[in-house]
């Protein structure tokens, strides 16, 4: 098990937002979390990832208490892409990716050729030879969004965390970032755990899925085995109706119209 | 250390030039400011008074009123504007500068403690506006603690304690009218007669902090992708912040100990050097340090000289000058 997290609760300002849950991640698994707005995805994701600390229970990675375990030791297992980020107006793609690195360097900073395999490895996996030395506030979003993931890919963990990685994208750059992201699993065998928006997209790249509401998973399993009509009814509160996708063999959805008691919630 | 996330070897890199060139001009300013005042001293003749002659006039001005003059004036450039461009970078914002931790405050208030109501005393006004300024930012942090520090906490909690100590202030001056003129030097700023004892209240801070900064310029370039990515490569966030946040206030406090409250260096100076060679603090601080101190020396420079014999406070010559260049700079950037 990679990342495993048993009966984690997770507090702000003493009010807790994520009770009590159990969730696990293999090793070579693209998982991904659904669930409305303020279910407590990114908390979970925030936690696992030790930006926040959790109020009760534990994470371990690789059965190691995550607490135990020191902050760059962590860096070198996993890389985060959070939502909130900042990048300096003259940072250009490779000065990013090479920060990539820090888990591994020594205080006087010096990157070893090996270090600087890694960056070259990692900008073209990601197809950012060209991007190089270009600014990233110059670059598209969906292009800085590939920048973002070589940073965590010169990280060389096993296991790369993202956040909404397809937010404020369009959709040509959302499956490119998404097809981006089944490659690194299937070529590099980079383990993937996500907070998703799209549930067709879930649907269609995930190897296995938990549902949030409130602050609880709800559901969790195969793709088919999660999203369903009535799970969409009471954790989205939409109904909708299920047509079969048969160039990627999995379903796919249309949501046709709200919940009677939308309101309600 | 510099070499570590940098650009590779076979590449020039235009910003060791970009240093190199403003150290250059350090230098000039630094020579400029030994040889003008009352008396002009030839660069020949300081080259002759500092290496060979021993008791002459022109030794003894530039030793006994100059050099520590100038030493002085570089090195409070020096520590305001490191410590506004460490603040900059660990609270994210392009606004803060060494007052927003209260270090003008505080060391304003305890200068007006002493001044007003203990006038016999003022020899300690160095040491008591050190107290304040490091007091005030001390209390400032604490304020802000909640879970760690955020910035926007710790900037709202300077405002706040600012104002609450700005009060003082007011207090001491409405109840005292007669005696304000003496505080007043100290809320403008200035090197008038400023020598060596000054010079040893500030060194050992500026070399030692430099030093720090320098290396931990890895650390706070990590800060400027945000706290969580920091976080997500390893870095102790709250950690780094809480160490350069007490480096700055040193910085700060040592500089307006000796010159007072001298505004606008802290908060415009780092921008010069961003203007001039970028966000990344590897090269930023080592620039820093270059406008800093040069920026000082030549403001000072002109203040002594402009109304000659009367000497102006640095801090008008530097808002008047710096404003502008400021300003110029700001539009002329792509």
């Amino acid at each position: 098990m990679l990342i495993e997290a048993n009966n984690l609760s997770i507090s702000y300002d003493k009010k807790e937002i994520v009770h009590n849950i159990q969730l696990s991640v293999k090793k070579g698994e693209i998982i991904s979390i659904i669930g409305p707005n303020g279910s407590g995805k990114t908390t979970v994701l925030k936690a696992l990832t030790r930006i926040i600390k959790p109020s009760g229970g534990e994470i371990k990675l690789e059965n190691k208490d995550i607490r135990k375990i020191k902050s760059k030791e962590i860096a070198k297992k996993i890389a985060i892409l959070p939502q909130m980020r900042r990048t300096p107006d003259d940072f250009d793609v490779e000065t990013l990716i090479r920060y990539g690195r820090f888990p591994y360097i020594n205080w006087k900073g010096k990157l070893s050729k090996e270090d600087e395999d890694i960056i070259d490895w990692a900008i073209k996996t990601t197809s950012m030879s060209h991007f190089r030395k270009k600014k990233l506030t110059k670059l598209s979003g969906g292009e800085r969004q590939r920048a973002w993931i070589a940073m965590a890919l010169a990280q060389k963990t096993d296991i790369i965390v993202l956040d909404e990685p397809t937010t404020f994208l369009d959709l040509a750059h959302q499956i490119e970032v998404l097809e981006l992201i089944k490659e690194l699993n299937q070529k590099e065998n980079v383990t993937i755990l996500m907070v998703l928006h799209d549930l067709n997209q879930a649907l269609r790249y995930s190897s296995r899925i938990y549902v949030m509401k409130r602050g609880k998973i709800v559901s969790s399993g195969k793709p088919e085995e999660v999203i369903k009509e009535d799970m969409l009814k009471s954790v989205f509160k939409i109904n909708s109706d299920f047509y079969e996708d048969k160039r990627h063999n999995c379903n796919h959805f249309v949501p046709y119209k709200l919940e009677r008691n939308y309101h309600d919630n | 250390m510099i070499k570590g996330l940098s650009l590779k070897k076979s590449e020039v890199d235009h910003r060791i030039i970009k240093i190199f060139f403003i150290y250059f001009i350090l230098l000039v300013t630094l020579i400029l400011g030994i040889s003008y005042g009352s008396l002009k001293i030839s660069f020949v003749d300081i080259f002759r008074a500092i290496f060979i002659e021993s008791d002459t006039l022109n030794h003894n001005i530039i030793f006994n009123v100059r050099l520590p003059r100038n030493l002085i004036a570089g090195f409070v450039g020096i520590n305001l504007a490191l410590s506004g461009a460490t603040l900059q970078g660990v609270l994210n914002n392009p606004l803060a500068d060494p007052g927003i931790i209260g270090i003008s405050a505080g060391a304003g208030f305890m200068a007006f403690v002493i001044m007003i109501l203990f006038p016999s005393y003022s020899y300690l006004v160095p040491i008591g506006a050190f107290i304040g300024a490091v007091t005030t930012s001390f209390l400032i942090y604490i304020l802000a603690w909640k879970n760690g520090v955020s910035p926007i906490r710790l900037i709202l909690s300077g405002v706040a304690v600012s104002a609450f100590v700005g009060a003082g202030i007011n207090v001491l001056m409405t109840f005292y009218p007669d005696r304000v003129s003496g505080g007043l030097s100290f809320m403008i700023g200035g090197f008038s007669g400023k020598t060596w004892p000054d010079f040893k209240m500030i060194w050992p801070y500026t070399i030692s902090i430099s030093g720090l900064l320098l290396l931990l310029s890895n650390q706070i370039n990590l800060l400027q992708l945000g706290d969580e990515v920091a976080t997500g490569l390893g870095a102790n966030v709250e950690k780094i912040r809480r160490i350069l946040i007490v480096l700055a206030a040193f910085l700060a406090a040592s500089a307006v100990s000796v010159a007072g409250l001298l505004g606008f260096v802290g908060l415009i100076v780092p921008h010069i050097g961003r203007m001039i060679i970028g966000s990344d603090y590897r090269y930023l601080y080592p620039a820093t340090i270059g406008i800093g101190a040069s920026v000082l020396i030549g403001c000072d420079l002109i203040a002594r000289m402009v109304f000659d014999p009367i000497e102006l406070p640095v801090g008008i010559i530097m808002a008047l000058i710096g404003g502008p260049f400021f300003l110029y700079l700001l539009r002329e950037k792509k």
